[in-house]
């Protein structure tokens, strides 16, 4: 009996060194967004990333914040590698040092032999991310449960007098202040000049002062889709990618109005003091080639930030054609905001107390 | 060596004493600190505060500060505590962190003597008088800031304290808001927890039994199974909505709105809170002979005045117990009111957690905490004062 006990228990000890050898060598763990978009990556690039490597990849979720980042490096204690983050974090995070810093030359380059460099689209950059996908803040209707006109316009979504009844809105002041300045006229290329007056503030609350009777404040990017197809509300700001799935995998009549768009981009950064570098670094440069980032497209509805990859999008799973469907298609980026990083760092404290006073009064 | 009685018994304490002080009297302690306390800017640039302290507060510091502030934010960015320093100083005066982090990155390559000229032409914000004033501010380790800023209030440039401007005004009508829902959940406690109390108590013991059983079954249900199960009975599309379509109260398009606003804060919050008064309330009462109630009948009292005179008063040390505890509870609440208060629900406990977790602003969330600590022991004086905590008992 005592012999079949110390066997366990050597065995126990060294399986546990085994899994420690696993750890410290042969898998990373990608923290991001959830939902679809983890299944869209999954498919597009991580078993495919494991299969010509042998890194395995760990999938961990995540609601954005930096405070679980900031715990684990300021513990010296990292188990996150590779986190996919939204430009603002991305910013902030870089700011305070917990993040490695990103290095364009080391990608790998388009098909055609253009370097990395030259092949993303420019602009929208963070000192320690790579940027990857362009998301999207859009607004949807439910084409059954909106008889008569229908909206085509940003102004529409806050005519509660063409279209009467309840809107969703996303409980920040974030994407709200920009919907309500395109929709009171302002240039989409101007939006963060008129919101740095005080009297550009003013305009956006006033422009939301008119829907606040009717609205229906969401958090999280899974209940708009939820609220339209219930007919809580008739119409929802929303991330476009939700809504995408739910009009192909849910088979909701849900309908996107592209106009007046907020353009997001998505980055994959690494965060400081990881033991597992060299692979989070391999894993980065897979994530972000032409293949991987066309790939994503068959799976959800995000733009890639390639242009050579951009000119690989062919078809969803479901077989639909999915360009019309991304957030940098021409057609649906003609009247598009972009999301100012700097304004929203600068700002973001002061706008949150500003809306929260708003929402009470 | 022999010990004293006295030193014996101090001894037997002492795990409880240092189990307090551990749980209750450090936090508390370093809470109130927090709120006046923050040698942040103190600490990253401690020549620059040094230097301004020549400063007259009008027109631009001289040579010696901007070259202190250029040497001090190298450091910060080597030693990686810019991005705090940004932070600090973006609350004080929103746009300064893009100032800090900025000139933090081109510090390196474009920052030479004399940095009076080349600090204003990395950033503009540097030939400006409000981010000197902005160190200054918040380079005093001991602050008044926080606590202004949670009572709705703010350091003017010349040192006078001034009301913040209308439209950022929010946490004094959320403490008066916060009290006045704890009041109203209080007294709905004690008007439906008071005649259950009286029925069980008098009740015939079998049954009591059951009935104390359905009053602590809930009691021991998990918190957030309580709160959610309010949301399926109350939501639009919930059972009590289905119900009164169904029997044709109200149409479909007419459902009521009862969660995610402050109906559902009151309804979860009493219905979560109403153990707390009935098990006080029904602990007294099983004390007061049945038999008074009869004598008093004897005498010639009817029912309602045998119950004013007789029992009334002999069952108000339970309710002072019921409703200092539910008070209590109440004004610190912010799990159910999170879930179900929507936007006009919340209160100010749920800000306090918004501070700590998401803003990370741990002072502003100390000071308001504080606040309420100190409301809390100023309305338990008051009510010593008027009631006497001498009769509040939790049991017979």
């Amino acid at each position: 009996m005592r012999g079949y006990c110390h066997a366990a228990v050597g065995a126990a000890l060294l399986l546990q060194a085994l899994s420690l050898g696993a750890q410290e060598h042969d898998y990373i763990t990608v923290t991001s967004w959830g939902g679809s978009y983890n299944r869209a990556c999954a498919k597009a690039y991580q078993e495919r990333f494991t299969q010509e490597t042998g890194i395995r990849v760990k999938l961990e979720e995540y609601n954005g914040g930096l405070a679980q980042i900031r715990a684990q490096v300021e513990t010296g204690n990292v188990n996150w590698d590779v986190v996919d983050m939204d430009s603002r974090d991305a910013r902030l995070a870089c700011d305070e040092g917990l993040l490695e810093a990103a290095d364009y030359e080391s990608l790998p380059p388009a098909p055609d032999g253009t370097p990395a460099s030259a092949d993303f689209i420019a602009g929208y950059d963070v000192d320690c991310g790579v940027k990857s996908l362009f998301f999207s803040m859009v607004y949807a209707y439910n084409a059954e449960k909106l008889t008569g006109p229908k909206p085509a316009t940003m102004a529409d979504f806050f005519d509660l007098e063409t279209f009467p009844g309840r809107r969703g809105l996303r409980r920040g002041p974030n994407v709200n202040l920009e919907f309500a300045l395109v929709a009171d006229g302002v240039p989409v290329d101007q939006i963060y000049d008129v919101l740095s007056t005080p009297a550009g503030v003013d305009r956006a609350f006033r422009k939301l002062d008119a829907l606040k009777s009717q609205a229906v404040w969401w958090e999280t990017g899974a209940q708009p889709p939820q609220m339209l197809a219930d007919g809580e509300v008739v119409m929802s700001t929303a991330p476009n990618g939700r809504i995408f799935t739910a009009q192909t995998l849910d088979k909701q009549p849900l309908v996107i109005v592209w106009d007046g768009q907020l353009l997001l981009p998505g980055h994959f950064a690494i965060v400081a003091g990881t033991p597992r570098l060299e692979a989070a670094r391999r894993f980065v440069a897979f994530a972000t080639s032409t293949q991987s980032l066309a790939n994503i497209t068959k799976y959800i509805a995000y733009g890639p930030m390639r242009h050579s990859a951009l000119a690989l999008v062919d078809k969803h799973e479901t077989g639909i054609d999915i360009k019309p469907h991304l957030p940098n298609w021409p057609a649906n980026a003609a009247n598009a905001v972009l999301e100012d990083v700097e304004w929203w760092a600068d700002n973001q404290d002061d706008m949150n107390e500003r809306f929260a006073a708003w929402l009470l009064r | 060596m022999t010990l004293s009685p006295r030193a014996r018994a101090l001894l037997l304490a002492l795990p409880l004493i240092a189990f307090t002080s551990v749980t209750f009297i450090a936090p508390l302690g370093s809470m109130l600190l927090r709120s006046v306390y923050d040698p942040l800017v103190a600490n990253i640039l401690p020549g620059t505060v040094a230097a301004l302290k020549e400063w007259d507060g009008k027109g631009l510091p001289a040579e010696a500060a901007y070259a202190a502030a250029a040497r001090e934010l190298k450091q910060a960015r080597e030693e990686k505590t810019l991005g705090r320093l940004a932070t600090r100083l973006n609350r004080q005066s929103p746009g300064l962190r893009s100032a800090i982090t900025r000139t933090g990155r081109k510090l390196q390559r474009e920052g030479a003597p004399p940095y009076s000229e080349s600090l204003p032409a990395i950033h503009s914000a540097w030939g400006q008088p409000e981010l000197w004033r902005a160190i200054v501010l918040t380079g005093a380790e001991v602050t008044p800031g926080y606590y202004l800023n949670a009572l709705d209030l703010q350091l003017a440039p010349e040192g006078k304290i001034i009301p913040q401007p209308e439209e950022r005004r929010i946490y004094r009508a959320l403490f008066v808001k916060t009290i006045w829902v704890s009041l109203v959940i209080t007294l709905l406690c004690l008007s439906i927890g008071y005649p259950v109390a009286w029925f069980i108590a008098h009740a015939p013991s079998r049954q009591a039994k059951i009935l104390l059983v359905l009053v602590l079954l809930p009691f021991w249900t998990s918190l957030l199974v309580r709160t959610t199960s309010w949301i399926v009975l109350l939501q639009q599309q919930g059972v009590v909505n289905d119900l009164l379509v169904w029997i044709g109260v109200l149409a479909d398009d007419q459902r009521l709105t009862m969660i995610h606003n402050m109906t559902g804060t009151l309804v979860a919050m009493t219905h979560v809170l109403l153990p707390f008064m009935i098990l006080p309330l029904y602990s007294v009462m099983s004390g007061i002979p049945a038999v008074q109630m009869q004598a008093a009948a004897s005498l010639g009292a009817r029912w309602p005045r045998a119950f004013w005179q007789v029992y009334l008063p002999q069952s108000l040390p339970g309710v002072g117990a019921g409703c200092l505890l539910v008070f209590i509870l109440a004004i610190g609440y912010y799990i159910t009111p999170a879930l179900v208060g929507g936007q006009s629900g919340q209160l100010i406990s749920n800000f306090i957690a918004y501070h700590m977790q998401t803003s990370l602003n741990w002072n502003l969330a100390a000071a308001l905490g504080s606040i309420l600590f100190i409301a809390v022991t100023l309305l338990f004086l008051l009510y010593d004062r008027v009631l006497g905590l001498d009769r509040v008992r939790l049991g017979a």
